[in-house]
């Protein structure tokens, strides 16, 4: 069954290069869709469900690890597996995301195959 | 003048940045040129500039300058496109950069410094205007030849203080 999934970056440059790679993945993924920081986010899974999400951290209104947040405090969205994307080095900021319940993390700059490669561990 | 990191460092945590973003997602090559120094007053500007903030024990701006034409082509690369005017793609694209350069000499930074922060990038593009900081210390400025132009990447740092701040009041002795 596809899976549907949940881009997240303020960046509409990089929501559009993860489009191109998962839709070159082959990985079985159904419908994208996209939010511009994790407030729109959270509107979004509200109004549509998904099977995967890909989510920055540096983003305005809401962060990646706040939205992060947010999303594993509701039952229905807890075991929704999320890829982080950012240029975030940190140890701390890794674990932290870790610690959430994010799946994997993925720095910028990427290659496709990085993405396609974590991607192919969680789905 | 406040103390500055060790320029040595900054340049080589720019050139590796710059060039792994190149190299990885923009698929063009950049030679890095001589680096110079200029002084944190405004200076006149043409073409695209990505700026970003930095805070912590290192406290400033990172930036990502070139023309109109090398930014269309750059986001062309990225993007896989082509775009025969700068327009909000290119802009959104050259602010991407901007963060993936900087984040990355942010985090070399944090090797010694310890956690920084960084600002959402902001992106210019324009004739002949004026873009400075109001900061004391020197831009250091790495210069790239890229596409046939030149891409110039610049930080300008300086400490923290680590006093406190004076409380000032109006006009009274002794205080």
């Amino acid at each position: 069954m596809p899976v549907d999934v949940l881009i997240v970056d303020d960046s509409a440059a990089i929501r559009k290069i993860l489009q191109r790679v998962l839709a070159q993945a082959n990985l079985g993924v159904g419908k994208v869709f996209e939010a511009a920081d994790g407030r729109e986010a959270l509107d979004a899974v509200k109004q549509q469900p998904v099977g995967l999400i890909l989510s920055d951290i540096n983003m305005p209104n809401m962060d990646g690890l706040q939205f992060l947040g947010e999303l594993r405090s509701h039952d229905q969205w807890k075991h929704v597996p999320v890829l982080m994307i950012s240029t975030e080095g940190s140890q701390t900021k890794v674990m932290e995301a870790v610690q959430l319940g994010a799946q994997g993390f993925v720095r910028k700059p990427f290659t496709a195959d990085q993405i396609k490669e974590k991607l192919a561990g969680i789905l | 003048m406040p103390p500055e990191p060790d320029q040595g460092k900054v340049v080589a945590a720019i050139c590796r940045a710059t060039a792994d973003v190149f190299s990885t997602m923009v698929g063009m090559k950049v030679q890095s040129l001589e680096v110079y120094r200029q002084p944190c007053k405004p200076e006149p500007a043409n073409g695209v500039i990505g700026l970003i903030g930095l805070t912590g024990k290192w406290t400033g701006t990172g930036s990502v300058a070139c023309t109109g034409e090398l930014a269309r082509k750059i986001s062309g690369q990225f993007l896989m496109a082509e775009f025969p005017s700068v327009d909000q793609e290119v802009l959104d694209a050259m602010g991407e950069i901007t963060n993936m350069i900087i984040g990355n000499f942010k985090n070399a930074l944090e090797e010694e410094a310890g956690p920084m922060g960084m600002s959402i990038p902001m992106v210019v593009f324009g004739h002949n205007f004026m873009a400075g900081t109001t900061q004391s210390v020197d831009w250091v400025v790495v210069p790239f030849a890229c596409g046939g132009e030149r891409l110039e990447v610049k930080a300008c740092l300086s400490q923290q203080s680590e006093q406190p701040a004076r409380r000032r009041t109006m006009g009274i002795p002794g205080n």
